[in-house]
């Protein structure tokens, strides 16, 4: 039934945005030489250590590779629980 | 004169590059220029034939680059434009018998003599690749509308930037307007966005460059095929004027075009 409802919506879908959108996630691995795989890695690595100092929420967090020009940038926006609630969870 | 050196190239094979290399050439003589096309995949040389000078050759690249014939002699004349030589690369040969400096060496003694040398790369990131890239001035990619084809096409930008040879200017190939309009081809601007590089060049897919290869007669010596006008417009964008780009969809109102919308309301 899924299977079928995803068809339906796929064949709605213009093949060429399609495209685009898997264009755009390969040419980043093309580009900064990193599989999904490592790029997931990475972000969790990176959280761990962050979270060592400051209490983050994982669930606010966004990590995402980011393209202006050619150049490639890692973008990080990783909101901070308030000290209130930090002390108060102590 | 001090020739620009204007290098073909586009990482996937099939693309139209040997196509794009003899349509600008021809063009470029056409409008007064003196033009030198240079095969530079050895081993597996096509110029020749979508130029029509195949039965011509007398020496090719590598005698020139070893030394058994003089520039004049390599240089194929074309008889049917005043200005427009090519430069062979022969069919049997290896091609580790060329060197990016021998291009450049060769490239900087055709340069006083000429406007533009033209140099047709071969697809890949190979020797042949940094033999043609090595001399360039200006590298154009060419590449299609088409996933495989600007993946490759952004490998190759990157490659000409780390090679200081950027910024890459790209040509974009074989745009079919009825699938681009029901969003079934990557548009050129979504071309454009992904890769981030800048336009010199769409070309329309057209049956009359199948015909003109046939006859190894490229498109842009004359008629008004809409290859053919595109090809003459990214020649004349090379010499540095300002030339809009074809409107790809307005021939969707000719009869073909009304024809299609009647058999598929809304749609085309």
């Amino acid at each position: 039934m899924a299977n079928w409802l995803d068809r339906i919506l796929k064949t709605n879908s213009k093949s060429a945005d399609e495209a685009k959108e898997r264009l755009k996630l390969v040419l980043i691995q093309d580009r900064t030489n990193l599989t999904p795989g490592q790029l997931e890695a990475m972000k969790n690595e990176l959280l761990e250590v962050i979270s060592r100092y400051v209490e983050i929420d994982p669930k606010a967090v966004s990590i995402f590779m980011d393209q202006e020009g050619r150049e490639q940038r890692l973008v990080a926006d990783i909101p901070l629980k308030p000290a209130a609630s930090r002390r108060r969870t102590r | 004169m001090a020739a620009k050196v204007v290098t073909v190239t586009s990482g996937k094979g099939g693309v139209g590059k040997t196509t794009t290399t003899a349509n600008l050439a021809v063009a470029l003589a056409c409008q007064g220029q003196k033009v030198v096309c240079i095969d530079g995949d050895i081993g597996l040389t096509n110029l020749d034939v979508v130029l029509g000078l195949e039965n011509r050759i007398v020496y090719d690249l590598v005698d020139l680059v070893e030394g058994r014939c003089r520039l004049r002699q390599a240089m194929i004349k074309d008889k049917r434009i005043p200005e427009l030589y090519l430069i062979p690369a022969a069919q049997t040969r290896d091609k580790s018998a060329v060197s990016p400096s021998d291009m450049v060496r060769l490239c900087d003694e055709i340069r006083p003599e000429v406007d533009w040398i033209l140099i047709d790369s071969p697809a890949g990131i190979e020797r042949g690749f940094r033999n043609s890239i090595a001399p360039a001035d200006i590298v154009l990619v060419v590449t299609n509308p088409e996933v495989s084809a600007v993946r490759d096409a952004d490998r190759i930008i990157g490659l000409v930037e780390a090679e200081e040879k950027g910024p890459a200017r790209l040509i974009i190939n074989r745009v079919n307007p009825v699938l681009t309009k029901r969003g079934d081809m990557l548009d050129p601007d979504d071309v454009l966005e992904l890769l981030a590089v800048e336009l010199i060049g769409i070309i329309p897919e057209d049956e009359s460059v199948v015909v003109s290869t046939n006859r190894g007669q490229p498109v842009a010596f004359e008629g008004t095929s809409k290859a053919g006008v595109a090809f003459r417009n990214v020649a004349r964008r090379l010499q540095g004027e300002q030339v809009p780009f074809l409107n790809l969809q307005e021939n969707n109102n000719g009869f073909f075009g009304r024809f299609t919308r009647l058999l598929k309301p809304g749609r085309v």
